[in-house]
């Protein structure tokens, strides 16, 4: 599989997902700086972490603008998967390619700790590697995570099965304690309508060897990798 | 000729930075203080000196970037 990592000016976890895909892939990913327009062939396209532009207007505003999303919004169309993780998520809700929008966290502060994830569905390009229900524990690091959207967006990504993990207790309960941003109805992650794009706060990459404390994000780019390798 | 464009939370968008300065200045005495919602102000100097067109093109500036309409409204004055 080869999977392409863009980076913007500020990202700073790109090192951190291609650690992540290398382990699950065992080559390592192409790095795309984003003033590229013609973006290399991929299977993948990854928007890593991090605080591009320096946050400035709205988290992933300026990013979403940058002449590489109008090529990752029409491989998007055509159907390549994209991964938005953190940032990469704010860059795709700003470019509209996932509906919705990330608020300040309703603690107005940071939030660096792990949390814990239910699995919506694991009939997904990037979750077959879990189970439907299942819950796993990832870190989060963003201060703007509180994910929002009308409630006809909500009502319609829920009857649609678009949504992908949902912030919960250790024992998968979804709870207004363990929902500790605010992010309506404890959505952490998203779908598009086809499931080829997914954007969420949490970091799987940064679960994916013992040494971080959790290897539960790895069945994703594991999930990944069997989906999309095709025997390359 | 300038364009004035403030940009404000919809209703019913939690603004918890708006709702930190109500409490600020509650604790600084200030009463009679309801709900406090905090916006942005962008100024931009344009140069199309006709209102109608100057006005249609910060419009686009405003749904293309400068206010994400999921969660913001916007006001354009010229001047």
């Amino acid at each position: 599989m080869k999977a392409a990592v863009v980076v913007f000016p500020g990202s700073n976890r790109e090192r951190d997902v291609c650690a992540a895909l290398e382990r699950s892939t065992g080559r390592k990913p192409l790095v795309v700086w984003h003033r590229e327009s013609e973006l290399p062939d991929a299977d993948l396209i990854v928007i890593p972490g991090g605080f591009s532009y320096g946050d400035y207007l709205r988290c992933g505003a300026m990013a979403a603008h940058s002449p590489v999303m109008r090529e990752i919004k029409e491989r998007a169309a055509k159907g390549t998967p994209v991964l938005g993780i953190c940032n990469g998520f704010q860059i795709l809700t700003e470019a509209g390619l996932l509906p919705g929008a990330l608020l300040p966290n309703r603690t107005l502060k940071f939030h660096c700790k792990d949390v814990h994830l239910r699995v919506e569905s694991s009939q997904t390009l990037f979750t077959h590697g879990y189970e439907t229900g299942q819950t796993i524990r990832v870190p989060v690091a963003h201060h703007d995570g509180n994910y929002f959207a009308d409630d006809a967006t909500l009502d319609r990504l829920e009857a649609d099965g678009l949504v992908a993990f949902r912030y919960c207790t250790p024992d998968g309960e979804v709870t207004d304690a363990a929902n500790s941003n605010g992010s309506a109805r404890n959505i952490a992650g998203i779908f598009n309508e086809t499931k080829t794009v997914l954007g969420l706060m949490p970091h799987p990459e940064d679960a994916t060897d013992p040494l971080l404390g959790s290897t539960d994000g790895k069945p994703l780019f594991d999930g990944l990798v069997s989906a999309l390798a095709g025997g390359r | 000729m300038k364009a004035r464009v403030h940009v404000t939370l919809k209703p019913g968008v939690l603004d918890p930075q708006g709702k930190a300065i109500g409490h600020a200045l509650a604790s600084l005495g200030f009463g009679g203080v309801g709900e406090v919602r905090q916006g942005k102000f962008i100024e931009l100097e344009v140069a199309e000196t006709d209102p109608d067109r100057a006005r249609a093109a910060v419009r686009d500036m405003c749904e293309k970037l400068l206010a994400n309409t999921v969660i913001e409204n916007y006001t354009i004055d010229l001047a």
